[in-house]
């Protein structure tokens, strides 16, 4: 996984509560066995104004020119600005990948849905929960001035605007600690293989009909 | 000290360690696996050299990408050649890491969240975990479940355990009883249209309450299935005589010599009369009337009897705009009553309503009944080749079948449109899944969230009704 330490990147502003997975990748792709290639179908019914099906060439559809994606301001972005419940749905890991695979490496809203918030971690992505008010005046600054960046930091928990406006945020210490330093959790969970083994022990002993 | 949520005491039961954030290392007793979350999972474990810490506690099926019809021919007859891969590639990666799959032309395949149940794969007490989210389904037995992602599938795979932090506590009590008519979905939906698709987020929920007890297994797993559309991971209900019976002589449960043994465990799996809950919500079942969803998310539901709502009336501007978004891709107007919504389809079927309950629930109402001519399309899907044995056995097929609904094999079908299932763009369904989503059921397609017996009734009389009062 790749580290994220601190990301200076333009922002898009997508205005809509409840951006869920099957919108941020449509079903057919999942039908790929891969973890990579999703992103040229981020957001594919919002973006493309035909059918998108696996292995077409995308460089050739019709793009819809009044999504955000699309705009010549908004190439080149890193960052996502999201509304209310964002990433609700589905558990599908493909939409973390596909935003990856598109380019951001961090997604700002005033609330995440549980599944998605947990399958950007493990995807180099940095979620980042902020109050409704001050999402609302980013949305409001990014879409007033062309080329808009923020400044992220991991490590200081913050988000800081061209004019220098701070904001902090929250993070678990764990998931900091891998994202920070790009740790794969298999490898650390493995460090306790003796605590998984003892429990095991007791619990085939007090319910031994789940070892069968 | 107060007492223990049920929540509390699966939890406790489930940690391995703690770590100092306060996260902990939890264990999980079954994964279920499927085609579509599971192929990066075994190819993470093949790079890595690594295998499966337990393969007996791991049981997959494919469910998303089957074709619903000429099952026989097993994944030889998957039209669609990606589709075909990826059942194939959880073929060979079950063949390779040595987990028991019910194959295609298994009888026992079917949708993961009814053949778990189905097989006593999932039991009281267990932790259950999936790579999809209606894994809250499982709760219904009283059990820790819930839906995970790709990287954690692997994770599971290889140690057994999740990392993960605690929710908070809900109680969702449903108080009284439901009158005639209404069923588990619409209690569900009418719990997410109070609390909303976010109400839930960082909660774990337990569903109690005189209407939650009433229902069989079948129907908690209907409302437990849709915990996650509140925003909840998992939604459960507490172990009691009637979780017991349905456990009870299934293939994985536990064995004669251990049964009473595994009863006697079960019967703490219940919230203690003083245990505290970090939110109550409380909703009186006899208001509960018959649900249907107008917009693109489950909180936008309303009874039968309404009118589509007016974005007019709602005074937060986020929300006013999702509203009229909504409603322009349903193509609705603000006000219409909902009776007056002509339908094009009708999809019985899903983890939420695909079980042999549902199937008789619909062919209740459409025994000596007619489909109506402007609906181009009523399927009714079983969730297993179990399911759909039964209600052969008891003759729903051909009651369907009479009625002009078109009988399938089992699959997640239409719920997702991953197989040839789907609605064309503008196409109107009348669904018991569980997403509304835009393009869920197909690009351009609109969807109502609706239980059985409703679908069914739509499917009659070509548009939305009051199933109470049907003709
Ligand atoms: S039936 Fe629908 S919701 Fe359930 S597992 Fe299949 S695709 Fe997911």
């Amino acid at each position: 996984m790749e580290k994220f330490v601190t990301l200076n990147g333009l922002v898009a502003p997508l205005d809509r509560p409840n951006v869920d997975t099957d919108a941020i990748i449509p079903k057919q792709f999942l039908k790929s066995i891969k973890r990579s290639g999703f992103g040229p179908n981020l957001f594919d019914e919002w973006r493309y104004l035909d059918r998108g099906e696996p292995g077409m060439d995308n460089s050739n559809r019709p793009l819809n020119p009044d999504f955000v994606l699309n705009q010549a301001r908004y190439q080149g972005v890193s960052v996502l600005l999201g509304r209310d419940n964002f990433g609700c749905g589905s558990s599908r890991e493909h939409a973390p990948w596909a935003l990856e695979d598109f380019g951001f490496r961090s997604v700002i809203a005033p609330s995440f849905a549980d599944i998605f918030y947990n399958n950007c971690f493990k995807n180099g992505i940095l979620p980042i929960v902020l109050s409704a008010a001050i999402v609302d005046q980013l949305f409001k600054e990014t879409e007033a001035s062309e080329g808009y960046m923020l400044n992220i930091d991991l490590q200081a928990q913050t988000v800081t605007t061209p004019n220098g406006e701070s904001f902090g945020f929250e993070v678990d210490a764990f998931r900091k600690y891998c994202l920070l330093n790009g740790l794969d959790d298999i490898g650390l969970t493995l460090q306790h293989v003796d605590d998984i083994k003892a429990y095991e022990v007791k619990r085939k002993t007090a319910t031994p009909w789940l070892f069968r | 000290m107060a007492g223990k949520t049920l929540y509390d005491k699966l939890w406790d039961a489930h940690v391995v360690r703690q770590n100092d954030d306060g996260s902990c290392l939890i264990y999980i007793d079954r994964q279920l696996v499927h085609e579509v979350t599971s192929p990066q999972a075994f190819e993470g474990l093949r790079m890595a050299g690594r295998k499966l810490w337990r393969v007996d506690a791991n049981l997959a099926t494919p469910d998303h990408n089957v074709p619903t019809t000429g099952q026989a021919a097993g994944v030889e007859g998957i039209v669609d050649p990606t589709s075909k891969l990826q059942v194939q590639t959880l073929d060979s990666n079950c063949d390779f890491f040595g987990v028991t799959e019910f194959k295609m032309n298994d009888p026992r395949q079917g949708i993961v969240h009814v053949v778990g149940p189905e097989q006593g794969a999932t039991l009281p007490g267990m932790t259950v975990v999936c790579g999809d989210s209606h894994t809250s389904t499982h709760g219904a037995l009283g059990a820790l479940a819930h839906g995970i992602g790709t990287s954690e599938v692997e994770h599971v795979m290889a140690t057994q355990c999740l990392i993960q932090k605690k929710s908070k506590n809900m109680l969702v009590r449903v108080n009284g009883h439901v009158g005639p008519g209404v069923d588990a979905k619409d209690i569900v939906l009418a719990i997410i249209g109070k609390i909303g698709t976010a109400g839930g987020t960082g909660y774990a929920i337990e569903f109690a309450g005189e209407a939650i007890t009433d229902l069989s297994i079948e129907g908690r797993m209907t409302v437990c299935n849709m915990a996650i559309e509140a925003g909840a991971r998992a939604g459960m209900v507490a172990v009691d005589d009637k979780t017991i019976d349905y456990v009870k002589g299934r293939p994985y449960a536990p064995s004669a010599d251990q049964w009473d043994a595994a009863v006697a465990n079960w019967a703490d799996l219940h919230s203690d009369a003083d245990a505290v809950f970090d939110t109550v919500v409380e909703l009186n079942a006899a208001d509960i009337q018959p649900q249907v969803t107008w917009g693109t998310s489950p909180e936008m539901v309303v009874s039968v009897d309404d009118k589509v709502p007016n974005p007019a009336n709602e005074r937060d501007a986020v929300k006013r705009t999702g509203m009229e978004k909504a409603l322009a891709y349903m193509g609705l107007q603000a006000d219409t009553p909902i009776r007056e919504i002509a339908i094009d389809k009708v999809f019985i079927g899903s983890c939420t309503n695909s079980r042999i309950e549902d199937i008789r629930a619909a062919a209740a109402v459409a025994k000596g009944r007619k489909v109506a001519a402007n609906v181009k399309l009523a399927m009714v899907v079983p969730g297993s080749g179990l399911v759909k044995q039964q209600a052969e056995a008891e003759g729903l097929d051909k009651i369907l079948v009479e009625a002009g609904f078109e009988w399938r094999e089992p699959g997640c079908s239409m719920c997702l449109a991953m197989n040839a299932d789907r609605l064309e763009p503008g196409e109107r369904c009348a669904s018991t899944s569980n997403r509304n989503f835009e393009g869920r059921q197909g690009m351009g397609g609109r969807t109502h969230l609706v239980g059985p017996a409703m679908a069914a009734a739509a499917a009659i009389a070509g548009h939305f009704t009051d199933v109470r009062h049907l003709n």
